[in-house]
């Protein structure tokens, strides 16, 4: 009771500010529109003009519950306290914001607030192109071409307004567009044959269809031959064209990052397989951990200092190592316990790999169920980054770059560090390291414990993209597995190029053949690939005729 | 003239085949109750134990006596399954659920006609042909191009591994004709024999069994031959059997092709046992399924496989009942085991056994 109390005393504040209106300039949303609701007639019409001006989303929000019915008051003994009932069943102070208990004599206390009809009416424009007046210019864009699809003429006052005082270019741009779409409906015959243009010359994908209206409208009048018509032809040409380097330039985009994604997980394979001779069928599921890992961590972060704190989005950065140390320990435990019997029997560690993979799988269903769990992006790896139209959402490009870290890490690690030197020894010649003094048994288990590591920090990139789940490393390791081969086993730079390259035929083909026949026909590809170079892209010569 | 080995063997084959046939003589003949009554049910899960068998031994043609680990067996297997499976899915005629003359999921797919590719196996010969050409004919042209290249080892393994992979893909989709995901099932009559009845479900067990017995015969005579000295040549050291002027690569083509077919009929008769098939039975987990079977059983010896196919899929029964939740940990755990302390299986214990016994005897003897 104590802390409303002092919740009620703020509030009381905010009220005799109340009686000299517009008094304070930089006043919060949330204030504003709890004095609307408190305030009647003219004043009401005041404050909604006050609150044409902001931008934030909490307006729509707190409109959205006081029009449902979310909004109570409750009469204290001194003061007025106006409440919100959010869809979480908590009680929240409209000013501020703040959360606030209610005893249970309160609840029974308080009333429902409605919106009046003339408030409604206002309201509802404000609240339709509140999206322009956003902060963040990629709201405002989408909001813009939202607005312009819709095609209502009476967006396109509030269009008109934003294209005089926005400052950004690139929504300058969205809002022409909009203005455009919306004019193909609403305008003239002149202002139509003008927005076709414009549009042409923007290249815009949303026109499309609006345009091909257009084209169709002018064919049924019969007046096919007319400037409108065949401007909207050739506009709709234009658009096409752009439209088709587009999706090539995004097959291309989603190639990388497929081939990225392939590369993260195949590296480790590349390396247990590879340089060991061990065929881990459990690599998926070392994967697997690297997902969970990060999910616990994520949980970690939730409870600690919930879902919507800054904090949280730090939560993937710790993830990254320790998904890799997660694994890379629970992979040296099973080299120690299993794995080091088997050095000289490849075919066996794939069945005793695979045992260990259907241990590990149950493990996951019974420690976290079998459902996949939920993930949450980090904010600072949400939304897109555009060039020139093109825009590539900041995981996937987050995505390469730490493939593109895998590489020159492990690149460093085996080319310029004592371990990494010893690693090449024993993969080359496993007795003539040993007789050299290199400690053959702890190289191994570095070694099998980095390939695993990598899997785990696959896995933990994986889990921004794709499901964490018991299952989630399968689908990879075929894919992981051809690599390695054609790369040339024990050869890293191979596996790096062939993972980029079965990513881009993968997605250069997936547009016309569709996914299933996509991935089959690059199956086929491959068998045909090792017709022609049965050893791989770099083959490792030797003398040795041993298999 | 019989040698003491060939006494030997001949006695375990007669063995073997009179326990067989004991399972449906006391289903025909035996009591209703007790310890020796057999039901209609036992009996086609025997004989799915079977083709399972009949499995493993293929592959063990191609593991245990040739070294190449292959993990498109369950493929092959599903091939020649889903070939009588269409055969089955005609017979069924007008009794489906639509009452209409194409199959039921052609129907509700909105075919208006049976594909060009099914009209033929209105035919039992036809359906049984492909049973065997169809495996054979994927196995000739993957086999023609893996060996040709010389992929051996592991990168054959994976390689099958990843052409089962694609092709259960393919047969996962609907426009594919052939049932996607939901495959093939209610079949009613086989040869104008109803399925259901315990008459034809004897005779399919009895075809099971002797499919088993003759593959045995194929797999003794093949090893006793010049092809099966020049296979067992091949798994030891390929590269001497090449500098010896053999190709190599024929006589591993023959042996895929010969191994293919067995599973592909193994899969023929699995599926009317079964009374179904969808393409998860060719799922890459599947094949290597099969590999643990001989690998439990014991790979390079003739019954073997097919001791390891019946004990692991009994135990495997066994255990999804009484353990739901851990049943795979402990099917897991025990191919970690059996691969790292019996890698010549169960066959090979008592060879073990006698070897460590002697060993200690020789230690002995030298102490005193």
């Amino acid at each position: 009771m104590r802390s409303i109390l002092k919740h009620v005393v703020g509030y009381s504040f905010c009220i005799s500010s109340l009686l000299g209106i517009l008094a304070a300039e930089e006043r919060s949303a949330r204030l504003v529109m709890s004095e609307l609701i408190m305030a009647s007639g003219d004043e009401q019409t005041a404050l909604i003009e006050e609150i044409e001006s902001y931008g934030d989303p909490v307006i729509a929000e707190i409109y959205q519950a006081w029009r449902t019915g979310g909004i109570y008051t409750l009469k204290s003994n001194t003061d007025l306290l106006l409440l919100e009932f959010t869809a979480q069943q908590e009680w929240v102070l409209v000013a501020d914001g703040e959360l606030v208990s209610l005893a249970e004599g309160d609840v029974a206390k308080v009333k429902k607030e409605r919106a009046k009809r003339s408030v409604r009416k206002l309201m509802k424009g404000i609240i339709d192109t509140l999206g322009l007046k956003a902060t963040d210019a990629s709201v405002r864009i989408d909001s813009a071409i939202k607005m312009g699809r819709s095609q209502k003429l009476e967006f396109v006052p509030a269009l008109e307004a934003r294209l005089i005082v926005e400052t950004s270019s690139e929504v300058k741009e969205a809002v022409k567009e909009a203005l455009a779409i919306s004019l193909l409906k609403n305008g003239n015959a002149d202002q139509k044959l003008t927005a076709v243009k414009d549009l042409a010359a923007m290249k815009s994908i949303a026109a499309r269809g609006f345009i091909d209206e257009v084209l169709l409208d002018e064919q049924e009048a019969s007046r096919g031959t007319e400037p409108l018509a065949e401007a909207s032809a050739n506009a709709l040409l234009v658009i096409e064209e752009h439209l088709k380097i587009m999706e090539f330039l995004g097959s291309f985009f989603r190639g990388f990052s497929t081939g990225s994604v392939l590369l993260i997980v195949s590296f480790g394979l590349a390396i247990t397989f590879g340089l060991m001779g061990i065929i881990n069928m459990a690599h998926g599921e070392f994967v697997a951990i690297g997902g969970y890992t990060t999910y616990m961590v994520q949980t970690f972060f939730i409870n600690t200092w919930g879902l919507s704190s800054e904090t949280f989005g730090w939560y993937f950065v710790i993830s990254l190592p320790l998904s890799f140390l997660a694994a890379a320990g629970i992979g040296l435990l099973l080299e120690k316990t299993v794995i080091r019997f088997l050095y000289r029997r490849p075919l066996e560690s794939l069945l005793c790999t695979w045992g260990i993979s259907m241990v590990m799988q149950q493990g996951f269903r019974l420690i976290f169920g079998a459902a996949n769990v939920q993930v949450n992006n980090p904010t600072w790896l949400m939304g897109n980054l555009s060039l020139g139209g093109f825009s590539m959402s900041y995981t996937r490009l987050f995505i390469m770059f730490i493939a593109l870290l895998v590489v020159i890490l492990t690149w460093l690690l085996l080319r310029k560090t004592n371990l990494g030197l010893h690693i090449r020894a024993v993969m080359q010649n496993r007795g003539m390291a040993s007789s050299l003094g290199i400690p053959v048994a702890r190289v191994n288990s570095m070694t099998f414990a980095l390939g695993c590591g990598l899997a785990g920090l696959g896995g933990s990139v994986l889990s921004q993209i794709g499901n964490v789940g018991p299952l989630m490393g399968q689908q990879y390791i075929v894919d992981s597995f051809m690599v390695v081969v054609i790369g040339s086993v024990g050869n890293l730079l191979g596996a790096g190029i062939s993972a980029m390259g079965i990513g881009l035929v993968d997605q250069l083909l997936q547009p016309s053949l569709g996914p299933v026949m996509g991935k089959i026909t690059v199956f086929f590809v491959i068998i045909l690939f090792l017709q022609w170079r049965p050893g791989g892209l770099f083959p490792t010569r030797s003398r040795s005729l041993e298999d | 003239m019989l040698t003491a080995e060939n006494k030997k063997e001949i006695g375990i084959f007669g063995l073997v085949a009179c326990l067989l046939m004991l399972i449906p003589g006391l289903n025909a003949w035996g009591p209703d109750g007790g310890l020796f009554a057999v039901s209609s049910f036992q009996v086609s899960l025997w004989g799915k134990y079977l083709t399972y068998a009949i499995l493993a031994m293929s592959l063990n043609l191609l593991w245990g006596y040739t070294g190449l680990l292959c993990l498109c067996q369950s493929l092959f297997f599903a091939l020649g399954g889903y070939a009588m499976g269409m055969y089955l899915m005609l017979m069924i005629g007008d009794r489906g659920a639509y009452q209409s003359d194409l199959p039921d999921f052609m129907v509700f797919l909105g075919y208006q006609e049976l594909p060009f590719h099914w009209v033929p196996f209105n035919n039992f010969w036809f359906a049984t042909g492909a049973v065997l050409w169809v495996p054979g004919l994927v196995a000739l042209i993957f086999g023609f191009l893996a060996f040709r290249s010389r992929i051996k080892g592991v990168y054959f393994s994976i390689l099958t591994q990843a052409l089962t992979y694609a092709v259960c893909l393919l047969f996962f989709r609907n426009d594919f004709t052939f049932g996607g995901n939901n495959g093939f099932t209610d079949f009613k009559d086989i040869l104008g024999y109803s399925l259901n009845d315990s008459g034809t479900t004897r005779g399919l067990y009895i075809a099971s069994a002797l499919l088993l017995l003759t593959t045995y015969l194929i797999t003794s005579g093949l090893l006793a031959s010049k092809l099966g000295k020049v296979q067992q040549a091949i798994r030891d050291s390929e590269n001497r059997v090449l500098f010896s002027g053999y190709s190599t690569t024929s006589f591993k083509l023959v042996i895929f092709i010969l191994s293919a077919m067995i599973a592909g009929a193994a899969g023929a008769l699995y599926v009317p046992q079964v009374g179904g098939i969808n393409p998860s039975l060719m799922e890459a987990a599947k094949s290597l399924e099969v590999v643990v079977w001989v690998a439990v059983g014991g790979r390079g010896t003739k019954w073997g496989p097919v001791i390891g196919a019946i004990l692991v899929n009994m135990f495997k029964s066994y255990t999804t009942q009484a353990f739901p939740d851990y049943w795979l940990i402990i099917m897991g755990s025990m191919f970690v085991l059996v691969v790292l302390f019996m890698p010549d299986g169960i066959v090979g214990v008592y060879k073990q056994v006698k070897s460590k016994i002697a060993q200690k005897r020789s230690l002995q003897i030298e102490e005193a």
